[in-house]
């Protein structure tokens, strides 16, 4: 069967660092950082006190007023992912809000579908909090059924609920853009929208869709999200210096810093964006998904799943290692996954890994988890367009088992035709993706 | 490259009808019902009492020697999810570092891949209370005093128990899986578009074997209320629960809550043919679309969503409606979704509604959630291969608008040459899966 040519032709953002594309991108060429005190709860006396956090606003903004009823009560990830795509719809050129009638060269509605790697709905945190004290009997150490049923069928709510099904993002899209195709979703962690643009791109290549809103969104920025965390000690708990908490690569980096937000992009395929006379972005051309097969804990000690997650993704795209221009790392900011990433880059391009540019913009935006990988492939785009890459911010001592070149401190321009980006998930899933410049001049 | 064609192999189960293919197949044969009133908890005050509870698991019976370090790491997804990869692997007869951790293995790591459907867990709410317990100042829970003090008392990795890609993630570790691994989460229809997915992965040469399905436990205080606050559940039948679940019935009275898994192995037909594998069927087709709702909840009257699902899975397969012999709906047994799907399947199989006979599953176990759609999938794939068609049961007055043929007394016998499974859920996904003869 015969590949079908997939190009990016919208992208859209909600992050700590703008709701727009374009203000996201500057600020992170200009090293700012998203991270702050946590606004969100009362998280002054938790390990990590910082986040990085969307600031707030309406997202009815967007929308037409007869629509803002069935959209207020979308829940926070919703939102997010509501706004990027509308972003990222809207930059493809395609009509909103959709008629009866589908517009001239646009496809069936049936051929369009979604693909998200969407995080669950933030925890009715208070409610749910209450209902188990209320429940809990100290004296025999057991939980009281009754007593917690009658509080939960008091105080929670059906929506809160509903809304936490990592489902429902998806689904929003799915009704706010009148689609009958495939609807996807996958949480495969920190890799999962990576994962989602991988899959969304097979299925247009294969013909099941013409095009596919995709990207990923969540929030983990809630008490037992940072309860979590805090507990795995993934986090970064410099409380005392927040701003240059995130630091990829760096000799004394302590962990991720968690963030929140979403990123979208509308994939197509090539004819129907030329037939659109749509601009196209870039063109997606390699995707590796793999499994470490090691531990839930702990990566590989020597990349074995990630590095066969960027072998694959560079025989998909039928290119050697020497046509990689840039790579946009998961980077973290642990000290696990910064070192075994840089094993893994080592591994698959040898001599060359030292002569590749690396950045994270986590070291800027912080960690989005299952959004983190649609927003980094958008900064992937942007550098191509603008052949500048961001820089990894916070970089002032590398550690001695990280000695490529990560970029540090500062964005640098560069030619750029061919750029990868890789995200590796909790748990050992992990993802790669390789875009190209368009049009291209290989 | 020449087609590759995929075929089902193995057959891992796990519900309230038993453990395994043959010991589920023959529940279902002998017409028992799984469901009774709720055993992991006192459901007293619950507006809905009775599920179909699949049985204890002895997971150090199942994980091998190296992997037992990781049983305190399972939530009851994740083991429900264990057990049932690790019978679908010996039911292929297929030698995994988990089936045989001594003896030599007979897959390719790199070309076997898993895709598992899982739901949004829920926490251990004893475990967590008992913590939450020591951030409360008199009575009242306090974020102050829980961040200080309180979440010291959670276990250091109780995070890992409710990621839903742990379900993908352990299987992938016990089994040495390093192909192509994906955690769909679409509610109650993941395991069935998790299926779909993996089928696709072989078809598209990314892998030759996939370990893929789903499972949920649906059956704790927190999914139980969610599905009592928006509505949802039975009941009526709190005090007949092998009554409870009514697909199809004039006097449908809600979801009935299950937990359990299915997980079948998928495999390109070359790579079974090769070993002398028995093939139980050959994955056909497979359609995924979306049903609008104005709340998610209530579906979409016309069902147009099942409709394209089931279509879109006909076409994949070249197959015109009247070639198929048995449908698995989703059938929850709330009355607006059965008649939603009724509309579909009559919209789709014309006429030859008649004669299609319909099984409805959750009769019998519950709707085990991200579960549901894949061991629908493995039920028609046993069906098939049987020539049997179990009874539905608790459907003894149709609605006549309906129009389905659903056999409602005891098992048939029938040559199966298709069959599909069709399933959505709450939130609007829909997919349906084509499974046909081997020839």
């Amino acid at each position: 069967m015969a590949k079908r040519r997939v190009v990016i032709t919208g992208t859209g953002v909600v992050t700590p660092l703008g709701n727009d594309v374009e203000q996201m991108w500057q600020r992170l060429l200009k090293g700012d950082s998203g991270i702050k005190k946590t606004t969100l709860f009362d998280a002054s006396t938790f390990p990590s006190q910082f986040s990085a956090e969307v600031p707030n606003y309406d997202h009815l903004a967007d929308l037409p007023a007869d629509m803002h009823n069935e959209y207020r009560q979308a829940g926070r990830n919703s939102r997010f992912i509501i706004t990027a795509a509308l972003q990222a719809w809207r930059q493809a050129k395609l009509p909103f809000p959709i008629n009866e009638r589908p517009a001239e060269n646009i496809p069936a509605n049936e051929n369009i579908g979604v693909y998200l790697g969407a995080g669950e709905g933030p925890l009715d945190f208070d409610n749910f909090a209450a209902a188990a004290v209320n429940g809990w009997q100290n004296d025999s150490n057991e939980m009281d059924w009754h007593q917690w049923a009658q509080t939960a069928l008091e105080r929670m709510d059906a929506i809160r609920e509903l809304e936490q099904e990592p489902n429902m993002p998806g689904a929003y899209l799915a009704r706010l853009f009148k689609l009958r195709g495939p609807c996807m979703s996958c949480l495969t962690a920190c890799a999962a929208s990576t994962q989602a643009l991988g899959e969304a791109n097979e299925l247009i290549r294969y013909g099941n869709a013409d095009i596919i809103v995709t990207g990923g969104t969540h929030s983990m920025i809630h008490p037992l999200g940072l309860t979590g965390f805090n507990r795995l000690t993934a986090l970064s708990t410099r409380n005392d210096d927040i701003a240059t908490a995130s630091r990829p690569f760096e000799k004394d980096r302590d962990g991720f810093v968690l963030a929140e937000g979403a990123g979208a992009l509308i994939l197509e395929e090539l004819e129907c964006a030329r037939r659109r006379g749509v601009p196209i972005l870039a063109e997606i051309i390699g995707y590796g998904s793999t499994a470490d097969a090691f531990r839930v804990t702990d990566q590989h000690e020597d990349g074995r799943g990630g590095t066969a997650a960027v072998i694959l993704a560079l025989k998909d795209a039928g290119l050697s290692g020497e046509k990689i221009d840039y790579i946009s790392a998961h980077g973290t900011g642990t000290v696990e996954n910064d070192t075994i990433e840089t094993k893994i880059i080592k591994n698959v391009f040898g001599d060359r890994a030292g002569h590749i540019p690396i950045s994270s913009v986590k070291s800027m935006l912080g960690h989005l988890i299952a959004a983190a990988g649609a927003v980094e492939l958008i900064t992937c785009v942007l550098a191509l367009r603008d052949q500048i890459i961001p820089p990894t911010t916070n970089l002032f001592e590398p550690d001695a088992e990280c000695d490529l070149d990560y970029v540090p401190n500062h964005a640098r321009k560069a030619e750029l035709n061919v750029v990868m980006s890789n995200s590796f998930g909790f748990g050992g899933q992990n993802n790669t993706l390789i875009i190209r410049r368009w049009p291209s001049s290989l | 490259m020449a087609e590759r064609r995929v075929v089902i192999t193995g057959v891992g189960i796990i519900n309230a009808l038993g453990i395994g293919r043959e010991q589920y197949f023959q529940a279902l044969l002998d017409g028992t019902i799984g469901i009774d009133r709720i055993q992991a908890f006192d459901p007293g005050k619950f507006p809905s009492q009775v599920a179909g509870e699949a049985p204890k698991l002895k997971m150090s019976k199942i994980v091998p020697k190296t992997q037992r370090k990781s049983i305190k790491l399972m939530s009851r997804d994740i083991e429900l999810a264990i057990a049932a990869a690790d019978g679908a692997f010996r039911d292929a007869g297929l030698k995994t570092r988990g089936t045989d951790p001594d003896g030599p293995v007979d897959i390719d790591p790199v070309r076997s891949g898993v895709n598992i459907g899982a739901g949004l867990i829920c926490c251990d709410l004893v475990e967590l209370a008992a913590a939450l317990e020591h951030g409360s100042e008199n009575g009242q829970f306090s974020l102050r005093k829980w961040g200080k003090e309180g979440m010291d008392w959670l276990t250091p990795l109780w995070l890992l128990k409710y990621l839903p890609n742990m379900l993908s993630c352990h299987i992938t570790i016990i089994h040495d899986l390093q192909g192509p691994s994906n955690s769909i989460t679409c509610a109650e229809v993941s395991g069935a578009l998790a299926i779909g997915e993996a089928y696709r992965n072989i078809v598209h040469d990314r892998a030759d074997i996939m370990v893929a399905g789903g499972a949920e436990s649906k059956v704790n205080p927190m999914n139980l209320m969610r599905q009592c606050l928006i509505n949802r559940a039975s009941t009526h039948y709190n005090d007949r629960p092998e009554q409870a679940c009514r697909p199809f019935d004039r006097d449908a009275d809600g979801n009935v809550a299950g937990d359990g898994g299915g997980i079948v192995v998928l495999e390109e037909m070359e790579h079974a043919r090769r070993r002398g594998a028995t093939i139980y069927a050959e994955l056909t087709g497979f359609g995924a679309s979306y049903n609008f709702s104005k709340d998610f909840v209530e579906p979409e009257e016309q069902a147009i969503g099942i409709r394209l699902a089931m279509q879109k899975a006909l076409r994949e397969a070249n197959l015109s409606p009247n070639q198929i012999q048995l449908l698995i709906p989703h059938g929850v047994a709330v009355a607006s979704h059965d008649r939603s799907e009724a509309q579909a399947i009559k919209a789709v199989f014309g006429e030859h509604t008649r004669d299609l006979s319909v099984f409805a599953t959750k009769s019998r176990f519950g709707n085990c959630g991200a579960g549901a759609g894949a061991i629908d999938f493995a039920t028609a794939v046993l069906a098939l291969h049987e020539k049997k068609i179990p009874a539905t049961m608790n459907c003894p007055n149709q609605p006549a608008e309906y129009g389905l043929n659903i056999n409602n007394t005891k098992p048939i016998d029938a040559s199966i040459d298709h069959a599909m499974a069709c399933c959505y859920t709450y939130g609007g996904q829909t997919a349906a899966l084509m499974i046909s003869e081997w020839v």
